[in-house]
């Protein structure tokens, strides 16, 4: 066999960190110009950004504790997207997880240590088992899951805002407020660093990266689940079970996010409140699109997004830029990554194929 | 001056020139053959002058006109018509829908269907084609729908034809029709480009032929005439004398390693596929199964490979019964499967050849234990491997959608066969690929063969069955019309069959 | 009698948006996209209506101006998805991230919000002359101009999409692209006006969520109707027709909701206000076999 792998994989490794680096300063550019458009002044908007997020321990820490959910709902668009699945449910997966750790992390009664894991496990085992419908719905009826995980969102949210506003509302409270109970001090996470809000989240955000990718690139099942989402009939063909991986991812997707929502709940929030884990879903959906499915690619872009939330309130004290533009920003983030077309300097040196 | 001429046509895909100074000219009534193997040119060059690409340099002259077409509209304008290999039909519509799609003569607005219906059944009638322009396109045979191809150009007023291997899918008998359609066609003034790598249907129907080679010509404007034998032309569209006869022993069959009982199939939409198949595949033999497409080939290897449940019928296998039983049970029997379409079915081609490599033991020692993949094993394996089967790539880590067709379709065959498989299901191994991978392919199957496994296989290439097949079965709308020894199996009398003509060998063959 | 009289003009509401916003998307759908930044089209046409209407002082100049920037918006979602051959589902999440940041800031830009919720002209119900008088029915024709011009379109579409060379177009393009381009149609310039079509009919359909059937915008009110049109189109098997009947059936369910909540049922409202979005998952489950999409759907093409 002949030798020529260095260059080959040399282009590649440059094409892997040229397009996501060129689409963020197209964002920041084309953001800065939408600023700058609607009346904002577009250095100042982004110098808050910046210090916010990154101008102190204090901020790397709050950008950190930021980062750890949509890393975790991040691995949850990766993980189904791997299998062919398009999860846009991880919100009401977040929820739902967050919901079953609550009842956990409030009504038993635990050590340390061991009532956390038992938290984890609820809300990852609660937001899996949600997460599994969409696609037995999918694998039963051919639902498509862009609608149901659509809905199954909707349904979680007011299922979980009928939970706090009824049966397990904290009736002690001095505010009226539909909430749960505070999460007992068991059931809540140690701070990492002292002088910052930098959370444990981060240690069960990081095990969640090195398992997706010990899980997909070095297990057999991970194997079938990926070639199962990029040729679903080759996989039938070498006797894989679709529609069982495709269940399996999605049980994956579900659970991600359910931890997802237990690391807010028991480092940040401490209890569920009216839309507390908005967005969260669509997030994760940028996460993964920015880090291409990569668990290292997950994580640098989870940071990115961590930043982005965290400097957002900075960024509005400093130039009235609402923190509502943060989401104009991820939205031309995912487009300049999906439209990498638009950047792409093979075009120019022409390396069409020849057809017959 | 000739009714049509390219001169100096040159294209460029970056890098890769597809075709290179190409000159030829072709008479006005004229049945003009393009030969030349896989990935000579020929499909670019028909595509230049139907104006969906544009020529890199060149000229095309049209009944004295330089044509400058740049998109298939004005190609049609032009009088330009093309059937292509893969029929540009859409099949959840009507004929007539097919037939309007486009055409704005009649009114740029309102489809006026009803008159537009009224015309193609004359037309139709004219060349003896019948069509039901109300039915939908999905329900036609591959025959009706190559006729509507036709239909639809001569709809437009087309004067020359070009027709993309159109014998690939038909019968013989069909063929035949075909042939008599044509030269109606050319007494009625229409100029054909008849392309195919078949020998013989050059000598049959064409009156001048051009030979492509690599993008260059290696012959322009032959007289027939002027051809001796096959293999002068088979020369000059490799470039060396080649052997076309593939080498084989005689076959010495032994116990049955496949059997197949009375299998019935039907799909979600009512239609019976398969009606009561039966046969049995000893070790040591090939046997192949004729037959145009579409007459339940693919559901035959589904149900014999479980990947279609719910079938009537029993498959048994080296004596276990595996009815029913789920495509990883059947494949642990030993059963190997290339399937006709590599990309959809044998590969991933986002994934490296590594990865594609253990596709069928990825689950199995030494490629894995307990669950978890050992790489460094996996890839000094599938180097030996690609070794032995002769795949060109810089290594194992490359993509695999990056290797030419033969040497993807090497890379299967090698995983595929060095499994020592006791029953090894081809379908058409060599669509699409040059006549060397060909026969490197075709001589391993018969090595499989005589080191005791049991080849079935199946192909829409008549001449590829009987070539290789010690028995042959003919396949037709879900039934097997007859069962030869390869000393029987004369062409026209499988022809016949694979059209369902049976009186011929009523009774006696089976 | 009274009850009916509601539900019945309640029904016709609620199915209006889903109805508009789905034959715009027969159209895209057809041709073979995938839109789910419809979602997203329609908070937009929410916002601009309302601010089309405060800035004119005429709910039609609002609707005008919403369709406008929708379209517009839409645009965008066609560049990606047409011209960089970007994964259609993904350049519809973006649009609609994107959608709800750009609404959340332009609404606090716009109106003063400060100061409560500004007073615009909506749409008004032009009851038509005798049938409006008519029992219970009368329901159906005591509605904005904006619903009898949706169900009005229902023929229109139906005609266009089976008669037309147009429709014959928009159907063989989702069919098959590359047989389509051989018969010289431009599948990428086909493509790209049923997205505009589309982006422009959901804008009238978020205006008429925010003046047809509030009086205000409120940021992420279209919670889901988007996704619910895209549900509509499969359910309604691709046809105006079909589009029409599975309108009616979310309608129902919606007007169900709104019905029940008025009520003061002992059911509580975050159980009834999950009706219709169980409503479209039972329906996307049940009914989903009999639909089937065109063969190119969510495939990008090139010209080779």
């Amino acid at each position: 066999m002949e030798r020529k792998v260095p260059r080959i994989e040399g282009r590649a490794v440059f094409d892997k960190i040229y397009f996501p680096v060129v689409s963020i300063c197209a964002s920041f550019l084309v953001g800065g110009a939408v600023f700058a458009l609607l009346g904002f002044d577009p250095a100042a908007a982004f110098g808050g950004l910046l210090s916010g997020s990154l101008g102190s321990v204090g901020a790397w820490g709050e950008t950190l504790n930021k980062a750890v959910p949509v890393a975790l709902t991040g691995l949850s668009y990766a993980v189904a997207q791997r299998c062919g699945v398009v999860n846009l449910g991880a919100e009401g997966q977040v929820y739902i997880g967050a919901l079953c750790g609550v009842l956990v992390g409030t009504e038993l009664n635990l050590p340390g240590p061991l009532h956390i894991l038992a938290v984890l496990a609820a809300s990852f085992l609660g937001g899996a088992v949600f997460g599994a419908i969409p696609a037995m719905m999918k694998n039963r009826f051919g639902a498509s899951e862009l609608i149901t995980t659509i809905m199954l969102n909707y349904v979680a949210l007011y299922f979980v805002h009928y939970m706090i506003a009824g049966p397990i509302k904290d009736m002690d409270a001095t505010s009226n407020y539909a909430q749960s109970k505070q999460m007992l001090e068991t059931a809540q996470l140690p701070r990492l660093i002292p002088g910052t809000r930098l959370h444990a989240g981060l240690i069960v955000a990081i095990a969640a990266l090195l398992f997706y990718q010990f899980f997909l690139f070095h297990t057999t099942r991970g194997y079938e689940l990926r070639v199962i989402g990029l040729n679903r009939t080759a996989g039938e063909c070498a006797g894989m079970n679709a529609k069982r991986n495709t269940l399996i991812s999605m049980f994956l997707a579900g659970g991600f996010a359910g931890l997802g929502g237990a690391c807010e709940l028991m480092g940040v929030q401490l209890r569920i409140l009216e839309n507390c884990f908005n967005n969260f879903g669509f997030d994760g959906v940028a996460v993964a699109l920015l880090g291409g499915n990569t668990s290292g690619g997950v994580a640098l872009s989870s940071i990115l997004f961590g930043a982005l939330k965290s400097g957002a309130t900075k960024m509005q004290m400093k130039s009235g830029v609402p923190t509502a533009t943060i989401y104009m920003l991820q939205g031309f983030i995912i487009l300049f990554v999906v439209g990498k077309k638009l950047f792409d300097y093979h075009k120019l040196q022409g390396r069409r194929k020849g057809g017959k | 001056m000739a009714y049509l001429e390219l001169r100096h046509v040159t294209k460029r895909f970056g890098s890769v020139t597809a075709n290179d100074d190409v000159s030829l000219s072709v008479e006005k009534g004229h049945i003009h053959a393009l030969l030349g193997e896989n990935g000579a040119g020929k499909s670019t060059l028909m595509n230049i002058l139907y104006g969906l690409y544009a020529p890199t340099e060149g000229e095309v002259w049209l009944d004295g006109k330089k044509l400058d077409i740049r998109d298939s509209k004005q190609a049609i304008a032009a009088g330009i018509g093309m059937v292509h290999q893969h029929f540009m039909l859409i099949p959840a519509l009507t004929v007539i829908e097919n037939v309007m799609l486009g055409y704005k003569e009649i009114s740029k607005f309102r489809l006026h269907l009803n008159e537009a219906a009224k015309r193609l059944t004359e037309l139709a009638e004219k060349f003896h084609m019948p069509v039901s322009p109300w039915d939908k396109v999905e329900n036609l045979t591959i025959g009706q729908q190559q006729r509507l191809e036709i239909l639809k150009a001569l709809f437009r007023n087309s004067q020359l034809l070009i027709l993309d291997e159109p014998t690939a899918v038909l019968t013989p008998q069909e063929t035949t029709d075909l042939f008599r359609l044509l030269r109606q066609l050319t007494e009625d003034g229409l100029t054909i480009i008849f392309i195919t790598h078949k020998l013989g249907e050059v000598m049959d129907i064409c009156d001048q032929c051009t030979v492509l080679r690599q993008g260059r010509v290696a012959a322009a404007n032959l007289p027939i005439s002027e051809i001796k034998s096959h293999e002068q032309l088979a020369e000059l569209m490799v470039g060396k004398s080649i052997d076309l006869v593939t080498h084989k022993q005689e076959a010495k069959p032994g116990r049955t390693m496949l059997e197949v009982k009375d299998l019935r199939y039907t799909d979600g939409e009512q239609v019976s596929r398969l009606n009561g198949v039966s046969f049995q595949v000893r070790a040591g033999e090939i046997v192949g199964v004729a037959g145009v497409d579409g007459n339940g080939q693919s559901e035959l290897v589904r149900c014999i490979l479980g990947l279609l449940r719910h079938y009537g019928g029993s498959v048994i296998l080296d004596g276990t019964d595996v009815t029913g039983k789920t495509p990883k049970e059947i494949l642990e029997h030993g059963v190997a499967h290339i399937p006709e379409d590599r990309y959809k079915m044998a590969m991933v081609k986002e994934l490296s050849i590594n990865e594609n490599l253990i596709l069928m033991s990825y689950d199995k020692e030494p490629y894995s234990k307990r669950g978890v993949l050992q790489w460094k094993e996996i890839t000094r394996l599938n180097e030996e491997l690609c070794r032995k089967y002769e795949v060109k790539a810089p290594g194992v880590g490359e993509i695999a959608g990056k290797l030419s067709g033969g040497n993807q379709q090497k890379f299967v065959v090698g995983r595929e066969l060095d499994r020592a498989a006791k029953l090894i299901i081809a379908v058409y191994p060599d669509r699409g690929l040059d006549i060397g991978t060909t026969k490197y392919i075709q001589t391993r199957l018969v090595e499989e063969r005589d080191r005791g496994a049991a080849v079935l296989l199946l192909s829409t290439e008549l001449d590829e069955v009987l070539e290789l097949s010690d028995t042959v079965l003919v396949l037709y709308q879900g039934r097997i019309m007859a069962r030869l020894p390869q000393k029987e199996a004369q062409r026209e009398t499988v022809g016949l069959l694979m059209a369902g003509v049976s009186a011929v060998s009523e009774g006696d063959n089976l | 009698m009274e009850e009916l009289y509601n539900f019945l003009s309640s029904l016709i509401r609620m199915s209006t948006p889903l109805l508009i916003a789905g034959l715009g998307l027969v159209f895209s759908a057809n041709a073979g996209i995938v839109n789910i930044g419809t979602e997203g089209f329609m908070l937009v046409g929410a916002l601009m209506g309302c601010a089309g209407s405060y800035w004119t002082d005429s709910a039609l100049c609002g609707a005008l101006i919403a369709m406008i920037a929708t379209m517009l918006f839409s645009s965008v979602f066609a560049f990606f998805v047409l011209n960089m051959q970007a994964d259609q589902t993904v350049v519809g999440a973006a649009i609609n991230i994107f959608a709800s940041g750009l609404t959340i800031t332009l609404n606090r830009l716009i109106f003063d919000t400060t100061a409560g919720v500004p007073v615009i002209n909506t749409f008004v119900p032009v009851p038509v002359p005798v049938l409006s008088g008519i029992p219970i029915l009368g329901a159906l024709f005591n509605q904005s101009a904006v619903c009898y011009l949706a169900f009005l379109a229902v023929p229109v579409t139906w005609y266009i999409m089976k008669k037309t060379h147009v429709g014959l177009e928009v159907r063989s393009v989702g069919e098959n692209p590359r047989a389509s381009d051989t018969l010289g149609i431009n599948v990428i310039r086909t493509r790209w006006w049923t997205i505009l079509l589309s982006g422009l009919l959901s804008g009238l359909a978020g205006a008429y969520m925010s003046m047809g059937q509030m009086s205000f915008f409120v940021e992420g009110m279209i919670s889901g109707k988007g996704f619910m049109a895209l549900a509509v189109v499969v359910l309604g098997c691709y046809s105006a027709a079909g589009v029409l009947g599975a309108s009616l059936i979310f309608g129902a369910g919606m007007a169900l909701q709104y019905r029940l909540q008025a009520a003061n049922t002992a059911i509580p409202y975050q159980i009834i206000a999950m009706l219709p979005y169980v409503i479209t998952l039972v329906a996307v489950c049940v009914m989903i076999r009999k639909s089937r999409a065109p063969a190119a759907t969510a495939m990008a093409y090139t010209k080779e």
